[in-house]
């Protein structure tokens, strides 16, 4: 089947913006901060230009844009908005409530370091923050996978096995800000793709009314939350299933991860978005030399495919996983924790450490990554690592 | 009463129908309650006026009693009564 398909150079996030323009959203409620701003900004263009039928909600804060998308979001429209660092900080009791309503949300987050000290350049400190607020989160390497994801995301929210709010990934400036080639779908492709939004309850629902946001004591509570990790449980499936039938519009293939020389790799570098890129291309270099290298980038850590995770890995024989933010436990990042954890059951474990990265928008080019792989031969040879957790790049 | 399991309340905690406040019972939480003794009571019915819910039964512009399934205790009722403890106590539950 020939696809139809549009080759465009954009940045990242002008790729997002037509993307949300080509689902169309009856809301968008967003304040501005680096580095989301031109995604709003964009979009109050296609707005201003009658090219959407959004109906637009300047506010004045984070928290008042999360609560309005999800007011609009209970009265049964198609809600989005995007935010950043401090932004998403700001929007965090909200969160909770979005997940808490089963509003099928998407927000666009790109990442920036959260302050202080105050820096606007990409970490994950931001999302990483964020992992339990009972959002997905889909993490995206560069333009085209962030334009993939919202789509694919809509889709995955909105499924009825599912019904919760997701958060798509991408790194500020590095993928928000450079000017990338990428494909778009047709807007009619992606328009059926997403279809027409059903939602279960809505408050403009005068035939049988229905109250969101009652009090809910201990009688009822725990049940409302295994209610939503059935659902985070469900997204899993749903996950693959939206991103087989994403495969047939568009030809470009999503799973809980992408593998990089990954079959026969003994040693496996572990990263999200965009330093997986920079990363490909030592493996590639060092693969060259007959070094057996590899990556695996995560692509979603909410739900966290521990099992799938385990398996990907299940050959390698030391593994870094790179966190590009502090938890600040002394036991290292958020990924290489909950990574280390899905191996408890494993009936062989692959050595493993981890480096934390690229804080506050620090460059982590070829020459870091060829070091991490370096420190793994000499861990190999040695049978253990000689360091658990390491700040990649710090001066001493 | 056995309540309903997760998978057979509605998600998210919402309340698909409508009118179903007077099902809560409000008055469990109560640790004080007021008695009535009608022997007492002028059915002034200042209570009925000052409760904060409908917790004040009346009919026919008489004083009947209070409605324990909704009185949370909180005593103005007694308070503001002009009889005092001739008509209305606060006692311990």
């Amino acid at each position: 089947m020939a696809l139809e398909t549009k080759q465009v150079a954009m940045t990242g996030n002008e790729a997002v913006a037509n993307a949300i323009k080509q689902i169309n959203p009856d809301v968008i409620a967003a304040y501005p901060i680096t580095p989301q701003t031109d995604i709003v900004q964009y979009y109050s263009s296609f707005v201003a230009d009658g090219q959407v039928d959004t109906q637009m909600v300047t506010v004045e804060s984070e928290h008042s844009a999360m609560s309005a998308t999800i007011g609009a979001s209970a009265a049964g429209a198609r809600a989005m908005t995007a935010t950043s660092s401090q932004g998403l900080a700001l929007m965090h009791e909200m969160l909770h409530i979005a997940s808490g309503f089963r509003l099928p949300i998407v927000m666009p987050v790109v990442n920036r370091a959260v302050s202080a000290p105050i820096n606007i350049h990409c970490d994950h400190s931001d999302t990483m923050a964020a992992l339990t607020t009972g959002w997905l989160q889909i993490y995206s390497e560069n333009a085209q996978e962030a334009y993939d994801n919202v789509i694919q995301a809509m889709r995955i929210a909105e499924d009825p096995r599912v019904r919760l709010p997701v958060m798509v990934c991408y790194d500020g400036f590095i993928t928000s800000h450079a000017v990338e080639n990428l494909f778009l779908l047709p807007d009619e492709t992606v328009k059926q793709f997403v279809g027409e939004y059903n939602p279960k309850h809505t408050l403009f629902d005068f035939d049988s009314p229905v109250t969101f946001g009652p009090l809910v004591l201990p009688d009822y509570f725990s049940e409302i939350k295994a209610q939503e990790a059935d659902a985070m449980r469900a997204a899993k499936e749903v996950i693959l299933e939206i991103a087989e039938e994403f495969a047939k519009i568009s030809g470009r293939k999503y799973g809980y991860y992408e593998g990089y020389h990954l079959e026969d790799a003994e040693r496996v570098i572990v990263v999200l978005s965009s330093t997986a890129g920079t990363a490909k291309e030592v493996v590639d270099e060092l693969r060259a030399q007959g070094e057996k290298v590899g990556l695996m980038k995560p692509r979603v850590i909410r739900p966290f495919p521990a099992e799938e995770f385990v398996k990907a890995l299940s050959g390698a024989k030391v593994v870094a996983v790179m966190d590009r933010a502090e938890t600040f436990s002394t036991q290292g990042g958020q990924l290489f924790t909950e990574l280390r954890a899905a191996f408890y059951e494993a009936p062989t474990k692959p050595l493993m450490r981890n480096y934390i990265f690229g804080l506050g928008g620090r460059d982590t080019t070829t020459a870091e990554i060829r070091r991490v792989f370096e420190d793994l031969k000499k861990d190999q040879e040695r049978g253990s690592v000689d360091r658990k957790v390491t700040h990649l790049d710090v001066r001493v | 009463m056995s309540l309903k399991g997760y998978k057979d309340l509605p998600e998210g905690g919402v309340i698909p129908e409508r009118g179903n406040s007077v099902l809560y019972k409000t008055g469990e939480w109560r640790s004080m309650k007021p008695v009535y003794y009608p022997e007492g009571c002028v059915h002034c019915l200042l209570c009925w006026a000052f409760c904060p819910e409908p917790a004040i039964k009346v009919e026919n512009g008489r004083m009947l009693g209070i409605d324990y399934d909704h009185c949370k205790g909180c005593g103005i009722c007694a308070r503001e009564c002009p009889r005092k403890e001739k008509a209305l106590q606060m006692v311990r539950e």
